[in-house]
This record gives structure tokens, C-alpha cells and sequence, in this order.
């Protein structure tokens, strides 16, 4: 009989904190935790009692890299709950804006979090002595998504100007025919990015569970459109606490996401593209069909790939949006109207749902949200179920890293879900001496 | 290599922000990381040295009973510890909880609550000693060059004790407050910002904490002549810094 147990004690190269804690036994999974030791945060607790104007900066506090994102959806749902109508120019740099920072949090994945395992290497600095040109791209890339997320929202961490009803300020012509430029440049670099990570050797296992994401006709959907699944799964936000619900599990800081009478399910770069693959701009498809790797697929670690790809489309439809707006100031107002209201927006990790009801002072009286990693972490142990008895023979070194492969495919906030992640991989073998 | 200094970087309650801004440094990463060996920083390394660092850079806010535990670990570590950001400067976004008792809370948030060991949520000083604060939600990125600068170089980081009107004036920015009749904290705030949301026309939310010495009751006082009830005076001043003494004090002057 063989006893192992693997431990990673701190998942590293994500953000937030969480362990894993494996024990295998004659190459089955007896027991597997994904502990979220993340402290839970309570923002749903302690948002109920604040002001409707207060809630999108307190929500992007939720995450430092995907702020723009929680920023958005609690405007959408709050502007659902109050029955507030913005402008086309409203809606098209807010679409901007969460480009823009899918182009800062897939470079700073792609290059920064994931790259490293696949080069062999701890960290994007250790790269930077053998693969100087690389880093120096990443760094480049990310920097473009930042300071176009500081042109659209004012500040690249925590943006300003995005509110309910539109925007305080809006850039200039000048401004936004610069930063197209840049943009433009960057279009060959975001087609090496998708030649880098298909080149990696990503790993072999595919486990086909069911996909979620938004989708739209006429476009690739980010801020608006109808939640849908490769099972048959097609509900607008309102629907969605019919179909999609939460429990707690002991271990984890992180409450678990299942859709109702089904199972775990997976959101994020991959089920964007399996779902919406014709609605990416010709180039990024282009680029995706050179690499050889056929869509839908549902090996969890062609993420990284997927994420690469958006990246190309990320460019081509921030430049389409720039050329077709007229930018100018715009006044508006909003009038307290009490109700309740949904939004799901695509954080660059995938569905993120928010929901409020606010009374007829604008007040505050319940919110729900549910984070793109807290939809992926029931599936991530799902995943790490079927994928560890593949690894278990390995090197100790070797299956732990692989087990954190495995989970940074997923690019998981901790912060977002805890409720929410520790690692322990424990990789004991009772048979040796 | 081993004689350069070593930097820590340190994760309690927070959205991780702040420690994005060290990597979003981006034009300066490759020259900092010559200067400092970045030795503990678990989102950006896999190998994280335990060791004694020459810096230690603390985001969030102590939220838990372990985390309590953990500060005290981190303070014995760190030669310099320096509370980095809102939230460890003074509990920040976090610390809005604790207007509602704890299990009230926790309630809110989940079924089974035995597992949960959460505290109200203080800046890092409730706990340990701290040799500086950078303040901002988030922090500057060029206050924290400055900072990283002036530590290398054993001298106190030239931060601004004044609050954000001033930098607003010098951006000849129109007064919010004054000239448009909109709710702003710029008077009793701590400077270092450049005055960015008024300058985007979006009144001062007080993120970076009180200035050195304001008078947040006049200006609480100011906010109900504007029309403000006591709770929405409440709201603003506890919600980045609501459990320092000069916020508190504006908080309950009305």
C-alpha cells in the first residue's frame, strides 16, 4: 500500500493566499483540500447601510488587480436597481476600460505568474538575467494596459472617474489618438505573446466540464449579454440566483459555486473563448488557429493560451472603440429610485456577479457577489481530483509545482473569493523506508 | 548579491493593490530589483527567503485573530517595517466593518460561523511598532520610490504633513467644495496625491487619512450646512480611516 500526501503550504505567483493539502492513496485521491485561508473579507456584510455612491469604490477595493471590474459590475447593477439609463459613450469606455485592464491582468499573468513554471524559473526577475527582452516586453505590455486604464478611469489601481450615471471626466481626442497609437505598435507583440505560450509545454490532461461565460451576438461580450454554458446554461443576471448557488465547505474560506441540479463549472479566458470563439476579431482568430490548437478545449491549461489570444483581441477592439468615439463631457444626473438589481460582467478571470438592493434614500439594504475565483474554486478541486493521481509519482518538487500549475491555470484572486485560498501539498510515501 | 539590502513584502487583509503598484513600477522594477534583493513577495516569487529583511513592507489590515499573531512574527523579522498603505496605516476599507458588531457581520456573509475567527479590523500599529507609514488606497507609486530612495539611503522619506487643498491649489484646480457646492474631505486629508480626484472632478473621499492636526469637526459641521444628514457624515468619515482619533472625531461631532 502507498501512502502520499502532497502540501503546498502557500500557493505563490497569485494573488491572495491559499494551500493544498493532497493525500493519495494506491493512486487515488482520498483526500483533497483547497483551504482559502485568505481572511474572509464580509464585504457583502458590511456594505448593507453605506450610500448607492459609495458602493463602487468600496467594491474595487475587493481587488487591487481586477478593481475596474468590480468597480463596473456594482454600477450595472446598481444602475439596474435604480432604473438609471446611460449614454453610448458611457457604455463604450466602459468597455474600454475593462479591456484595458484585461490587457494589464492577462500580461501580468501570462508573463509574470504562469511563464516562469513553463521557463523553469521562480520569478519574472529571475528571468530577467537569461530572457531580458521578454521581461522587458511583459513589463512594456503591462504598462500600456495601465496607462490605459489611467486615461479611461484616471488611476490604473482604484480608478476615479467611472460613477454611477457615466464619467467625471473624459479624455481628450489627443489623448486617446496616443495612446491608439501605442496600441497599434503593440498588435505584433501581443501575436508573439500568443507564438510564446503556445510554444510552452503546456500539459496534457483535459477534463471536459461544463464552461460558463457571457456571450452576445454582435460582439465579445464583456460588460453586457446573457450568461451561457457548452451545457445549454442561457439566464440574464436576474436569473441568476435560480441557477446558480453557493455552499460552505469547512476548510475553506471560500464558498463553493455549483449551477443547481448539475455540478462545479468553469469560468474564465477559456470559457470566454470555447463559448464566444467566432466573435473575436479576425486577427485573434487567425492567431489562434496558427498555433494548431483546436477550440472548444478543455485541457484547463490551455487558460494560458486562451489568455494570450484575448490579449490580440484586446488591442484590435480598443482601437475600433477609440476610432469610433466622439469624445466630449457629458452631464448628467441620478435620481434615487428604489429597487433591486443584478449585473455579470467578464473580469479578466472570468464571471463576476453583483447584485443590490437599494432603499428610497439610496441606501444600501443587501448586496451579493460572487467572484470569478469563487465560481472556479469549486472546479479547481475538481480539476487537482483527476490530475494529481497523474502527478503523484513525480519528484516531490516536481508534483508540487505541477499541483500549483494546475492551479494558477485558473489565475485565482484569493482576495476576491474569501471568501476564499492556503496550499500544503504533503508528498509523504508511507512505503519509504 | 547577498550584501544588498532585503526587501519583504507582506499580505494581511487587503485587495492586493498596493503591492501591485510595486510591480507596476514597471519603467523601475529592473533598476529597484538591482538596488534590493526582493527576498519575501509571495505574489511575484516562488522561493521566499526566511530570513531578517532590511524593509518589510506591510499591506492590509489585521482582520483575525491569526493574523494578530502574524504581525508580531513579521515586526520580529523586519529591521524597517513600514505600514504600507490605507489599510495598514489604519485599518482602511476594511475597517468599515466594524460599525456593525462583529457576528452581525460574519452572519451576513456565511451560514456556518464557528469556523470564521474574524476581529475588527485595525491598522498594523493597534499590534506592533511601525517605522513609517505610506499612506493612499493606493499607495503612490512615486511616494513609494521615495520611499524605497530615502531607505537605501538611511534618511526620512520627504512625505507632505499638509492636506490635499493644497496640492489642489497649486494644480489651480476649481474648488469643488467652495465653488461647486460638492461634499469634499480635501480640507482634513493628508496630501501626497496630487489632489488626483478633485483634479478629475471628483471630490476627495479622504483615502489617504487625516492630515497632520485637521479640524474634522468644523468640517463635519460644514457638511450638515451643505445639506448632509448625521449618518451621511458618519459614512464619510468612517470608511478609509474611521478608526483614527481626528476622523472619529468628525464622525462624532455631529
Amino acid at each position: 500500500m502507498s501512502l502520499k500526501q502532497i502540501r503546498v503550504n502557500y500557493v505563490a505567483r497569485v494573488e491572495g493566499e491559499a494551500s493544498l493539502d493532497v493525500k493519495v492513496q494506491d493512486g487515488r485521491v482520498e483526500e483533497l483540500y483547497l483551504d482559502v485561508y485568505e481572511p474572509p473579507r464580509f464585504f457583502q456584510g458590511f456594505l448593507v447601510g453605506r450610500k448607492f455612491d459609495e458602493v463602487a469604490d468600496t467594491v474595487s477595493r475587493i481587488c487591487g488587480i481586477c478593481p475596474v471590474s468590480h468597480q463596473l459590475t456594482s454600477l450595472l447593477a446598481l444602475e439596474n436597481a435604480m432604473g438609471v439609463k446611460v449614454s453610448q459613450q458611457t457604455r463604450d469606455l466602459r468597455k474600454l476600460l475593462a479591456l484595458a485592464q484585461w490587457i494589464q491582468s492577462h500580461t501580468l499573468h501570462v508573463y509574470m505568474l504562469a511563464a516562469p513554471d513553463f521557463l523553469g524559473y521562480e520569478s519574472v526577475l529571475a528571468m530577467a538575467d537569461d530572457h531580458l527582452p521578454v521581461v522587458q516586453r511583459a513589463l512594456r505590455l503591462k504598462k500600456l494596459g495601465n496607462d490605459l486604464t489611467d486615461l479611461i478611469g484616471g488611476r490604473a489601481v482604484h480608478p476615479i472617474t467611472c460613477v454611477v450615471g457615466g464619467f467625471t471626466k473624459v479624455p481628450s481626442r489627443e489623448q486617446l489618438n496616443a495612446i491608439r497609437d501605442r496600441l497599434a505598435q503593440a498588435k505584433e507583440e501581443m501575436l508573439t505573446t500568443v507564438e510564446l505560450v503556445a510554444g510552452l509545454p503546456l500539459p496534457e490532461f483535459t477534463r471536459e466540464c461544463e464552461h460558463v461565460a457571457l456571450s452576445q451576438p454582435d460582439q465579445y461580450a464583456v460588460n453586457e449579454g446573457r450568461l451561457v454554458s457548452t451545457r445549454g446554461l442561457e439566464i440574464t443576471a436576474g436569473e441568476y440566483r435560480r441557477y446558480i448557488k453557493e455552499k460552505q465547505v469547512p476548510w475553506s474560506h471560500a464558498l463553493h459555486s455549483y449551477i443547481v441540479g448539475r455540478d462545479s463549472f468553469m469560468v474564465g479566458p477559456l470559457a470566454r473563448v470555447n463559448l464566444n470563439f467566432d466573435k473575436l476579431s479576425p486577427d485573434a482568430r487567425r492567431a489562434a488557429e496558427k498555433t494548431g490548437i483546436r477550440f472548444p478545449n478543455f485541457n484547463p491549461f490551455v487558460s494560458a493560451l486562451a489568455r494570450a489570444i484575448e490579449l490580440v483581441h484586446c488591442v484590435d477592439e480598443c482601437v475600433e472603440i477609440i476610432d469610433r468615439l466622439d469624445p466630449h463631457d457629458e452631464e448628467f444626473s441620478v435620481e434615487i429610485r428604489p429597487g433591486e438589481g443584478a449585473a455579470i460582467t467578464e473580469a479578466p478571470r472570468g464571471v463576476l456577479y453583483h447584485s443590490y438592493k437599494v432603499n428610497a434614500q439610496g441606501i444600501v439594504e443587501k448586496a451579493d457577489i460572487v467572484s470569478p475565483t469563487a465560481h472556479n474554486v469549486n472546479n479547481i478541486e475538481k480539476d487537482l481530483r483527476e490530475f494529481v493521481p497523474k502527478v503523484a509519482d513525480l519528484p516531490e518538487e516536481e508534483a508540487t509545482l505541477k499541483c500549483e500549475m494546475a492551479i494558477r491555470n485558473y489565475d485565482p484572486c484569493f482576495s476576491c473569493s474569501a471568501h476564499f485560498l492556503r496550499m500544503k501539498i504533503r508528498h509523504e510515501d508511507a512505503g519509504r523506508p | 548579491m547577498n550584501d544588498k539590502p532585503k526587501l519583504a513584502v507582506f499580505k494581511f487583509s487587503s485587495c492586493a493593490g498596493c503591492q501591485l503598484q510595486i510591480v507596476n513600477l514597471e519603467e523601475y522594477l529592473l533598476d529597484i530589483a538591482a538596488l534590493v534583493e526582493i527576498s519575501y513577495f509571495v505574489m511575484a516569487k516562488r522561493e521566499n527567503a526566511d530570513a531578517i529583511y532590511d524593509i518589510g513592507l506591510v499591506e492590509g489590515a489585521v482582520t483575525c485573530g491569526e493574523e494578530i499573531e502574524k504581525i508580531k512574527e513579521v515586526r520580529e523579522k523586519c529591521k524597517l517595517l513600514i505600514a504600507f498603505g490605507s489599510c495598514a496605516c489604519y485599518g482602511g476599507i476594511p475597517s468599515m466593518k466594524n460599525l456593525v458588531p462583529e457576528r452581525e457581520v460574519e452572519k451576513r456573509v456565511y451560514e456556518d460561523v464557528s469556523v470564521i475567527h474574524s476581529t475588527k479590523a485595525f491598522g498594523i500599529d493597534q499590534y506592533v511598532r511601525v517605522d513609517g507609514y505610506l499612506k493612499g488606497c493606493p499607495v503612490d507609486k512615486d511616494e513609494l520610490v521615495e520611499l524605497i530612495k530615502s531607505a537605501l539611503l538611511g534618511v526620512g522619506p520627504n512625505l507632505r504633513p499638509h492636506c490635499v487643498c493644497v496640492e489642489c491649489k497649486l494644480r489651480e484646480n476649481v474648488c469643488l467644495f467652495v465653488s461647486k457646492g460638492k461634499v469634499c474631505m480635501g480640507s482634513v486629508t493628508s496630501a501626497g496625491c496630487g489632489a488626483l480626484c478633485p483634479s478629475l472632478n471628483r471630490p476627495c473621499e479622504g483615502c489617504r487619512g487625516p492630515m497632520n492636526d485637521p479640524n474634522a469637526p468644523s468640517l463635519a459641521r460644514t457638511f450638515m450646512e451643505y445639506g448632509l444628514t448625521r449618518e451621511d457624515v458618519a459614512r464619510k468619515f468612517r470608511k478609509y480611516a474611521g478608526e483614527t482619533e481626528a476622523f472619529r472625531k468628525g464622525a462624532e461631532a455631529v
